[in-house]
C-alpha cells in the first residue's frame, strides 16, 4: 500500500473524530427539538457560555468585573483562588440548570402554541442575549480551558502504525483530545439511551416527544419536562463546550459551532439521536475527504465551510426528512 | 373622531380596492412622500445619511424581498446575506465591465442576476420544507460567500480581495464613489425604495400574491385548487431575490463603497434581515419598513445613550447592545408575535372608535 492511501485513511479517521465533535453539538439540538418542537439555535452559545463559566469558576474570576470596574472605577479581576476542576464542573452544571429554569420561566412559558418560526426566532434572540451576557460576565478575551484532558498527538498510535506505509509515512496522527471526545460521546449517548429507556423521567420525556397533548392528559407536567430537557441540553452543551474549548480556546467563535451542527441535523433528521451521531460522522468524514481529495488540490481549499451544507442539501432532495427523521406525513 | 371612514363613498371598483381606503391614511401617505422627496434632501447631512437613513432605505428593500418569500410565500430563508453578496458582486462586475452602462440599469440588472441565482437555490424548496429548507438555504449563504472569496475573477484579481465601487453619475451628479453627496445618494435610494415598495404592494395583492399566500397557508390544498407549486415557489424566490439583489447592490455601491464579502455579507446579515421582518411583521409591507427602522435605529440609539451619556467603554457598550437586542427580540415575540405591523393595526382600530369606544 502506498503512503497516499494511508494518508487517506488518516484523513478518514480524523474526519470521524471531527464528526464526533459535531455530533456532540447536534445532540443538544435533537434533545430539545424532540421534547418541545423548538429548534434551539442557542445551543452553540450555550456551549460557549458553559465553557466560559467553567473557566471563570476554575480561575476564580469575579463575574461582571469589567462592568463593575467601568461603573465604580474599581480594579477588580480575580478572587485570588483557584477552584478544583470537579467543583467547578458541578457549579457550572448548577448554573446551566438555573439557566434552563429561567428560560422556561421567562421565555418558553409565554410562547406555548406559537408557530415554530416564532420559537426559532426567540432562540436566536436568546443566543444574542447569552452572547452579550457571557462576555459581560466573564470578559471577551480568549481563554485557555484545561481540565486535565491530555492533548497533542497520540504517540503510541503513531509509533505503532509508522511502519505501515513506507518512507514518506510516519504513522497515523490522531489527537488525544479527539479520542477523549469520542469516548465521552459514546458514554454520553449510552447514558442518554439508558436514561430515556429505563427511568420514569426518561419515559415521560419520550411521551412528551411523541405527543404533547396525550402526555399532558396522563398527568405529565410539560413545564417540568422542559426544564429537565433544557438542563440535559445544558449538560450536553457543557461537554461540547469543554471539548471544543480545550481544542481551540474559549472564545466567541465557539458559538459558531452551532452552524456546523445544522447540516448534521439535516442529514440525520431533527428527531433522531442515532441520526445526530451518524449524521455527524458522515459530515465529518465527507468534508475532510472532500477537502483532501478535491477541495485543496482543485478548488483552492476552505471548502469545509460549505461542503457539509451542500451534502446535506443533496441528501434532502432524495429524503426530505433526513436519514432517520420521522416520515413527514401531510394531510389536507 | 378624525380617523374614520364615515363619509367616504366608494363609487367605483378602483376606489373600493385602493390601498389606503381612509382619507387620513391617504393624506398621511402623500405627505410622508412629499416630505421624503422635497424636505429631507435639504436637511440631510453626512452623519444622518450614513448612520441612519441610507442603511434604513437599503434594508427596507432587503426586508421587502425577504418578506415576500417568508411572509407571503412561507418559505423561511437564511440565505439573505449570500444573495445580497450576489447583487453586490454582480453590480461590481457590471460597473467595471461596462463603464458606460447607466447606474440604474446596473442596479436593476444585478437584481435580475440575483433573481436567477435565487431561483436556482429555490429549486430544492419543492422537496424540502420548513426548518429543513431554512437550513438548506444556509448552503446558499456559505457557498456564495466562499465562491466570492475564492474565485479571483469576481473581484477582478485585486490584491486585497476587496471590491470597491467606481464613480458613476446620474444626470451629472455622482451617485457612487467618494464624491457622492449625501442628498443625492439618499434620493437615489429613495426612488428605488418607493418604486419597489409600490410594486411589492401591488404584486402581493394580485394573482401572484394570492398564489403565494395559498402556498404559504397550505401547499397541498393550494395544489389541489390548481396553483402550480413549482411556478409559484420559483416566482416567489425570483422576485424576493431580485429585491435582495437590488438591496445588496445599493448597499455595496452607494452605501459602503468598498466591501469584503465575508465581513459585509456574512450570516449576520441574514439574521438581521430576518429579525427585521419578524419584528416588523410577517406578510406586511408596512412591517418591512417598521422592522428595518427599528433594527437600524436601535443600535445607534443604544450606542449614543451608553457611550455618549454614561461614558461606558465601547466594548462593554457592544456587549450590552447584544444583550439588549437579544432581550428585546424575545420580549417582542412574547408580547406581539405578529410584530409592529400588528400593533399599528390595533392602534388604527382603536383610533377609529376614539373617543367613544362603545
Amino acid at each position: 500500500m502506498s503512503a497516499g492511501f494511508y494518508f487517506g485513511v488518516e484523513v478518514f479517521l480524523n474526519g470521524l473524530m471531527a464528526g464526533v465533535m459535531y455530533s456532540l453539538v447536534a445532540l443538544g439540538f435533537v434533545l430539545i427539538f424532540k421534547a418541545s418542537g423548538i429548534f434551539n439555535y442557542a445551543q452553540g452559545v450555550m456551549a460557549l457560555f458553559a465553557a466560559l463559566t467553567l473557566v471563570g469558576f476554575q480561575s476564580g474570576q469575579i463575574p461582571f468585573a469589567h462592568l463593575i470596574n467601568a461603573v465604580f472605577g474599581t480594579e477588580l479581576h480575580h478572587f485570588g483562588w483557584k477552584m478544583p476542576t470537579i467543583l467547578a464542573l458541578i457549579f457550572t452544571l448548577m448554573v446551566m440548570i438555573l439557566f434552563a429554569f429561567l428560560v422556561e420561566k421567562f421565555i418558553l412559558k409565554h410562547l406555548v402554541n406559537q408557530e415554530p418560526i416564532i420559537l426559532f426566532m426567540a432562540t436566536i434572540g436568546l443566543a444574542y442575549f447569552m452572547e452579550g451576557f457571557g462576555d459581560l460576565m466573564w470578559g471577551s478575551e480568549i481563554k485557555k480551558l484545561d481540565i486535565g484532558i491530555p492533548q497533542g498527538g497520540n504517540f503510541w498510535l503513531e509509533e505503532k502504525t509508522a511502519t505501515l506505509g513506507g518512507d514518506g509515512f510516519y504513522g497515523f496522527y490522531l489527537d488525544n483530545l479527539d479520542i477523549w471526545a469520542t469516548v465521552c460521546a459514546i458514554i454520553l449517548v449510552a447514558s442518554l439511551v439508558v436514561f430515556s429507556q429505563y427511568t420514569k423521567t426518561g419515559r415521560a420525556l419520550r411521551a412528551v416527544a411523541d405527543d404533547h397533548q396525550a402526555a399532558l392528559s396522563v398527568g405529565i407536567s410539560l413545564r417540568a419536562i422542559w426544564v429537565i430537557v433544557w438542563s440535559i441540553a445544558g449538560f450536553v452543551a457543557l461537554i461540547a463546550g469543554i471539548m471544543w474549548g480545550s481544542k481551540s480556546g474559549v472564545q466567541f467563535s465557539l458559538s459558531l459551532i452551532a452552524l456546523k451542527a445544522l447540516p448534521v441535523l439535516m442529514l440525520g433528521g431533527f428527531t433522531s439521536i442515532p441520526g445526530a451521531i451518524i449524521g455527524g460522522l458522515i459530515i465529518g468524514v465527507g468534508e475532510k475527504m472532500f477537502e483532501f481529495l478535491i477541495g485543496a488540490p482543485f478548488l483552492g481549499g476552505a471548502t469545509e465551510n460549505w461542503f457539509a451544507y451542500m451534502l446535506a442539501l443533496l441528501f434532502l432532495v432524495f429524503r426530505p426528512q433526513g436519514l432517520f427523521g420521522e416520515k413527514i406525513i401531510e394531510r389536507v | 373622531m378624525f380617523y374614520r371612514e364615515a363619509g367616504e363613498f366608494k363609487t367605483t371598483y378602483a376606489k373600493d380596492q385602493q390601498t389606503f381606503p381612509i382619507a387620513l391614511d391617504r393624506w398621511g401617505y402623500f405627505i410622508t412622500l412629499a416630505l421624503a422627496f422635497l424636505a429631507v434632501p435639504f436637511f440631510i447631512n453626512d452623519y444622518w445619511a450614513n448612520a441612519v437613513v441610507l442603511p434604513f432605505l437599503i434594508y427596507v428593500i432587503a426586508a421587502l424581498g425577504l418578506n415576500i418569500l417568508t411572509g407571503y410565500c412561507g418559505q423561511v430563508s437564511l440565505g439573505t446575506g449570500g444573495f445580497m453578496a450576489v447583487g453586490a458582486y454582480a453590480s461590481y462586475k457590471l460597473m467595471t465591465a461596462f463603464p458606460d452602462l447607466n447606474i440604474v440599469f446596473v442596479i436593476l440588472l444585478s437584481g435580475g442576476i440575483t433573481a436567477l441565482v435565487g431561483m436556482l437555490f429555490g429549486l430544492p424548496s419543492l422537496r424540502i420544507k420548513g426548518f429543513y429548507l431554512a437550513v438548506a438555504t444556509l448552503a446558499a449563504q456559505f457557498f456564495l460567500v466562499w465562491l466570492f472569496n475564492k474565485v479571483p475573477w469576481f473581484y477582478n484579481y485585486s490584491a486585497s480581495g476587496q471590491i470597491s465601487a467606481p464613480e458613476r453619475t446620474l444626470f451629472g451628479q455622482a451617485v457612487t464613489g467618494a464624491n457622492a453627496v449625501p442628498a443625492i445618494s439618499y434620493l437615489f435610494c429613495l426612488v428605488f425604495v418607493v418604486v419597489l415598495a409600490w410594486a411589492a404592494r401591488n404584486l402581493t395583492r394580485g394573482a401572484n400574491g394570492r398564489k403565494w399566500m395559498a402556498i404559504r397557508d397550505m401547499d397541498i390544498a393550494a395544489e389541489i385548487i390548481g396553483v402550480n407549486p413549482l411556478k409559484t415557489k420559483l416566482t416567489a424566490f425570483g422576485v424576493s431575490s431580485f429585491y435582495i439583489g437590488v438591496s445588496g447592490a445599493l448597499l455595496f455601491a452607494v452605501y459602503l463603497g468598498a466591501a469584503e464579502v465575508g465581513e459585509a455579507f456574512g450570516i449576520n446579515k441574514s439574521f438581521l434581515v430576518l429579525f427585521m421582518i419578524i419584528i416588523g411583521g410577517l406578510g406586511s409591507i408596512f412591517g418591512s419598513f417598521a422592522g428595518a427602522a427599528f433594527m437600524v435605529l436601535m443600535p445607534v440609539l443604544l450606542k449614543n445613550i451608553m457611550v455618549g451619556q454614561f461614558g461606558f467603554p465601547t466594548d462593554i457598550a457592544a456587549h450590552f447592545e447584544f444583550v439588549i437586542v437579544g432581550g428585546l427580540i424575545v420580549v417582542f415575540l412574547i408580547v406581539e408575535p405578529h410584530g409592529l405591523a400588528m400593533l399599528w393595526r390595533i392602534a388604527k382600530e382603536k383610533l377609529r372608535l376614539w373617543p367613544f369606544p362603545h
